[in-house]
């Protein structure tokens, strides 16, 4: 059976639980999808845009040097940081903007977290002749500084929402009560596969085209499918595009990486999947970091993006099902990785992206005691690169930010 | 007289707006938080809601749950619910707060997101609200059409279930929602959150008509917007209940620094309203 159902459910995770305000947008939204889906012009300008305009196909990298330091593993990389706006998150954006003009709307709104989402909302907007505003968390704005500039500099407005964690749950959370609001001219462009029915649903599919294009690619020129495929979980939105077309496929283990910030242990981390429990948030029911009472808790993580304490009601059903495993991976592991990355490869990953990496290289090294005779292929989504990142990498590892050396002019 | 006869469609709340309705007015609902300013304080706010100025004032009260994801409140809500929970507000003390309702003679439902009953159990929920007197649950992000184990736990302990029904629903949708609620059903008057406004709303009668026309054996209240006497004499001329909370919320500015004056400013408006609701059917 494929999931979701009519009603948006996998399993017992999914739904709609929204003020009914909102119902009769959802309903429109995903009667809009449907119809344009099934319409053939749709995905040639979707495909168009894609290849034009974003750069797609991306191509997939083996990361040789990298991969040396990961037990038998090869590592390759999925490279949707090569997109246009550096990460995979305008293959979702071109999608729903163009559902956004057929359903006539004028406006978008979006939250953000990282600010990738924003850049790539502010960016169809621009294109498109759309209406935008972005909400993010007040914490976001100062740790994502350029992508704020970015947004303005694109003719979006970016509104600091300075309620709760002041992040990406609080972002969201505004933009749901814009939304209310303004429906009759506004779609909400989410950003990852939360939220209520359509969105799990719609954005996977508008994701999916990583694992078209990957599955695509490994077998005409790798030498056929990988053994593991690798992506990191905020909300869940690349990695269930990573996921996708290969969940049919027996053979390819599929590894989630939550971020485990300082620690499980320590309550300060944004592992929904492996600390959290079944809930109800952002309107659908699936895995929540939340307090015996059922109030949210707070989540932290060093990357903006992963920084939510909520996760796509997909990958909640993946995991009860086992079909994938999601694994959480700390602050200090993911910066060694983006440290690692960066001087073996020449690629500076995003954050994010730096916990699939990590998470990766440990399986690699896991995979090489437990089983030495095996040389797996493990394919990991490098959702986006690292250049919103820089500030954040600097104060990490302790950076001067001035030349190494001053030197004179030529004798 | 009250053309609502069905009293299984009316359980306990829609009875109470039927009784209201005999004595030739609309039911008036007030809305507060509890646990703002502290807990102790929101159970004189939520007596003095009921005892208004002269010893009348709202025939139900709403009592909110704070929850640090108000996806339906605007500001005046969520600054008190944010000082609440910073304050230590339980899911628990909504039953406290049922109980002081009942004590006043007014029916006390509760008014929650659904992830608090989930989380607390929607059969244990229902029963210790029950218990504690509460007549009924307020869900405003509970889909009718997705909550089989509200239904049963609802039932066991018979407590009504409203549901909300907006602007933008269709006749289906206020046909399914209106067929699962028991005691009345709530109407969104805008497109919005809630939060007090100064004029009130085009849409209002005409959802309360599209709700009439479609099921017209459950009571329909307007809720969002409404701010005073003169709203609620408005809005009570043709709706069954008139519902009032972020306006009552503004009384108790001080924050709790001077809760007699809150308290009398608080009464005051509830007595208006009531007045409002008095004369909504000359
Ligand atoms: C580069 C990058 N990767 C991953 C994420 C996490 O989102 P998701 O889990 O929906 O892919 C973000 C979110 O901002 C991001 O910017």
């Amino acid at each position: 059976m494929s999931l979701p159902t009519d009603t948006g459910h996998f399993g017992q995770f999914g739904g709609r639980f929204v003020p009914e305000a909102l119902q009769a947008a959802l309903a429109e939204l995903t009667e809009a999808f449907d119809a344009a889906w099934a319409d053939p012009s749709y995905h040639a300008e979707l495909e168009k845009l894609q290849r034009d305009y974003s750069g797609r196909p991306t191509p997939i990298t083996v990361a040789g040097n990298f991969s040396r330091q990961c037990g038998n593993a090869t590592i390759l990389l999925k490279r949707e940081d090569l997109n246009h706006t550096g990460a995979h998150k305008i293959n979702n954006v071109l999608g729903q903007a163009l559902l956004t003009k057929r359903m006539g709307k004028t406006r978008v709104i979006a939250e953000t977290g990282a600010g990738q989402h924003g850049v790539a909302t502010a960016t169809a907007a621009a294109l498109l002749g759309l209406e935008c505003r972005v909400y993010m968390g007040e914490v976001d704005t100062q740790r994502q500084a350029l992508n704020v500039a970015r947004m303005q500099l694109l003719g979006a407005e970016v509104y600091a929402v300075a309620a709760g964690s002041r992040t990406l749950k609080d972002a969201m959370n505004e933009a749901m009560r814009d939304w209310v609001t303004t429906v009759e001219d506004t779609h909400y462009l989410i950003g990852t596969v939360g939220g209520p029915h359509p969105f799990p649903y719609l954005v996977r599919e508008l994701q999916r085209v990583i694992s078209t294009e990957a599955r695509r690619q490994m077998i005409a020129e790798h030498g056929g499918l990988p053994d593991y495929v690798a992506a990191c979980v905020g909300g869940g939105s690349n990695a269930i595009g990573m996921f996708y077309d290969f969940i049919e496929d027996p053979s390819v283990g599929l590894y989630g990486f939550e971020a485990e910030g300082e620690g499980i242990a320590t309550g300060r981390h944004a592992a929904t999947i492996t600390a959290g429990s079944p809930g109800v948030l952002h309107g659908a029911r699936t895995y929540v970091l939340q307090d015996e009472e059922g109030q949210t808790i707070e989540s932290h993580s060093i990357s903006a993006g992963l920084d939510y304490p909520g996760v796509g009601p997909e990958h909640a059903w993946l995991a009860t099902t086992g079909r994938a495993v999601y694994e959480p991976v700390t602050d200090a592991d993911a910066m060694d990785a983006f440290k690692q990355l960066t001087r073996t490869e020449g690629i500076i990953p995003a954050i994010e992206s730096a916990h699939a990496v990590a998470g990766a290289k440990r399986l690699g090294l896991r995979l090489a005691q437990e089983r030495p005779d095996l040389h797996p292929k493990i394919l990991v989504c490098l959702s986006g690169r690292g250049d919103k990142d820089v500030a954040t990498a600097f104060d990490w590892f302790g950076l001067p930010g001035v030349p190494d050396k001053t030197v004179g002019g030529l004798e | 007289m009250s053309s609502f006869t069905d009293a299984a469609r009316l359980g306990n709340t829609g009875a109470v707006v039927s009784s209201c309705l005999d004595a030739g007015r609309p039911a008036l609902v007030g809305y507060l938080p509890v646990g703002y300013p502290c807990v102790a304080q929101s159970m004189e706010a939520f007596r003095a809601v009921v005892e208004g100025s002269d010893g009348r004032g709202a025939d139900i009260v709403e009592i909110g749950i704070p929850y640090s994801d108000p996806l339906m409140d605007g500001l005046v809500i969520q600054h008190a619910t944010v000082k609440a929970r910073a304050r230590g507000v339980h899911t628990r003390d909504a039953f406290t707060a049922a109980e002081t309702v009942a004590a006043t003679g007014a029916a006390p439902m509760v008014m929650t997101y659904w992830n608090l009953i989930e989380a607390y159990g929607p059969d244990r929920f229902a029963r210790d609200l029950a218990s504690a007197g509460g007549r009924g649950v307020i869900t405003p992000d509970l889909p009718p059409d997705d909550c089989p184990e509200w239904f049963e736990a609802s039932d066991a302990h018979n407590l009504d279930r409203v549901f909300l029904i907006a602007p933008s629903s269709t006749d289906e949708r206020i046909a399914l929602t209106m067929g699962s609620c028991r005691g009345w059903v709530y109407a969104t008057s805008v497109m919005g959150v809630t939060g007090a406004r100064s004029a009130t709303s085009d849409a209002a009668p005409v959802i309360v008509g599209r709700a009439r026309a479609i099921d017209p054996t459950v009571p329909v209240g307007i809720g969002l917007g409404v701010s005073n006497g003169a709203q609620a004499a408005e809005i009570g001329g043709y709706a069954d209940l008139v519902i009032v909370g972020s306006a009552l919320l503004k009384c108790l500015d001080s924050d709790g620094a001077d809760m007699p004056g809150d308290l009398r400013r608080l009464r005051a408006l509830s007595g208006e309203l009531a007045a409002g609701v008095a004369s909504a059917r000359p």
